[in-house]
């Protein structure tokens, strides 16, 4: 039921013309996968989501549509091409998922393989209970200062492709 | 074939293609990275859906408990949340300086404005 409602919600999001509308859809969106996550049992990753994906994305991208302007205008050709893309796309993939192992099956082998190594030695060796922390920050720690790098990195783009337009701009006028 | 077992890909499915049609059919800036954002939650919608385990439960070791969900998945899904909005607030810059050296967002109005620069 819920992902039909995350469904509908994606769908709308890309279907209005209104982008205001369409970044609000993209916040309700976002909550919806957040419970969606829980339902799943990946609580780390919903409230990751709730926060991240329903708030700062929001909120970044209220402001860049404050920046730049809020109506899409109508299309100017039918769109037969990319809609014929993502379809043959689409239905290939579906294709694929026939061979996989079923939603929530114990025996896949994404279940065998090294994850159980993680649930039983990942408290004993790192004293953390969640076990989604303890691969995180300890075993996958050097990923994480990765991941802190990337980051880094989007915010100093950010920074430079907005504050040097600034710049031009300064000394354009004198 | 069981339906009902692969139900939850087929929307990740579903999801990524809706990304998909937004990023190649709209011309809008901002459209197509709304359209890249549908495109990596279903990815992570598919991970997490690979990781779940019948009866299980959140992987946080308690007692009482002995079936978890895979917290491999849950872990690459966290970092994948984060990069996405880091390369989500980078898209988001580059439109407003190419709305603001252009005046427009709408691709096809850029790419006359650029024809019409190296015509002169």
């Amino acid at each position: 039921m819920l992902l039909v409602f995350v469904l509908a919600t994606g769908i709308a999001a890309v279907w209005l013309r209104n982008l205001l509308a369409s970044a609000m859809l993209l916040g309700i969106y976002s909550l919806l996968m957040a419970a969606l996550w829980v339902v799943l049992d990946a609580v780390d990753v919903a409230f990751t989501e709730a926060a991240v994906g329903a708030g700062l994305t929001t909120a970044l991208m209220l402001f860049a549509i404050w920046l730049t302007g809020r109506q899409e205008k109508p299309p100017v050709r039918k769109p037969w091409f990319p809609l014929a893309g993502a379809l043959i796309t689409g239905g290939l993939l579906i294709f694929g998922t026939i061979d996989m192992p079923k939603f929530g099956d114990p025996q896949a082998p994404a279940q065998v393989h090294v994850a159980p190594y993680y649930l039983e030695n990942a408290e004993a060796q790192t004293g953390v209970p969640n076990v989604v922390t303890s691969v995180l920050a300890s075993y996958r720690g050097f990923d994480t200062l990765g991941e802190v790098t990337v980051v880094f990195t989007a915010g100093m783009g950010v920074v430079v492709l907005l504050g040097g337009l600034r710049r031009r701009r300064r000394t354009d006028e004198t | 074939m069981d339906v009902l077992g692969h139900f939850n890909y087929w929307v990740a499915i579903a999801l990524a293609m809706v990304g998909l049609y937004a990023v190649t059919a709209r011309g809008h800036l901002i459209k197509k990275l709304i359209g890249l954002s549908l495109f990596q939650t279903s990815v992570f919608l598919l991970f997490i859906s690979i990781g779940k385990v019948s009866g299980g439960t959140a992987p946080i070791i308690a007692e009482g408990f002995t079936v978890y969900s895979n917290p491999l998945t849950h872990v690459l899904i966290l970092t994948a949340i984060v990069v996405s909005v880091a390369t989500l607030a980078v898209g988001l810059a580059l439109t407003v300086a190419i709305k603001r050296t252009y005046g427009t967002e709408e691709d096809d109005e850029i790419e006359a404005l650029d024809r019409a620069e190296d015509e002169q």
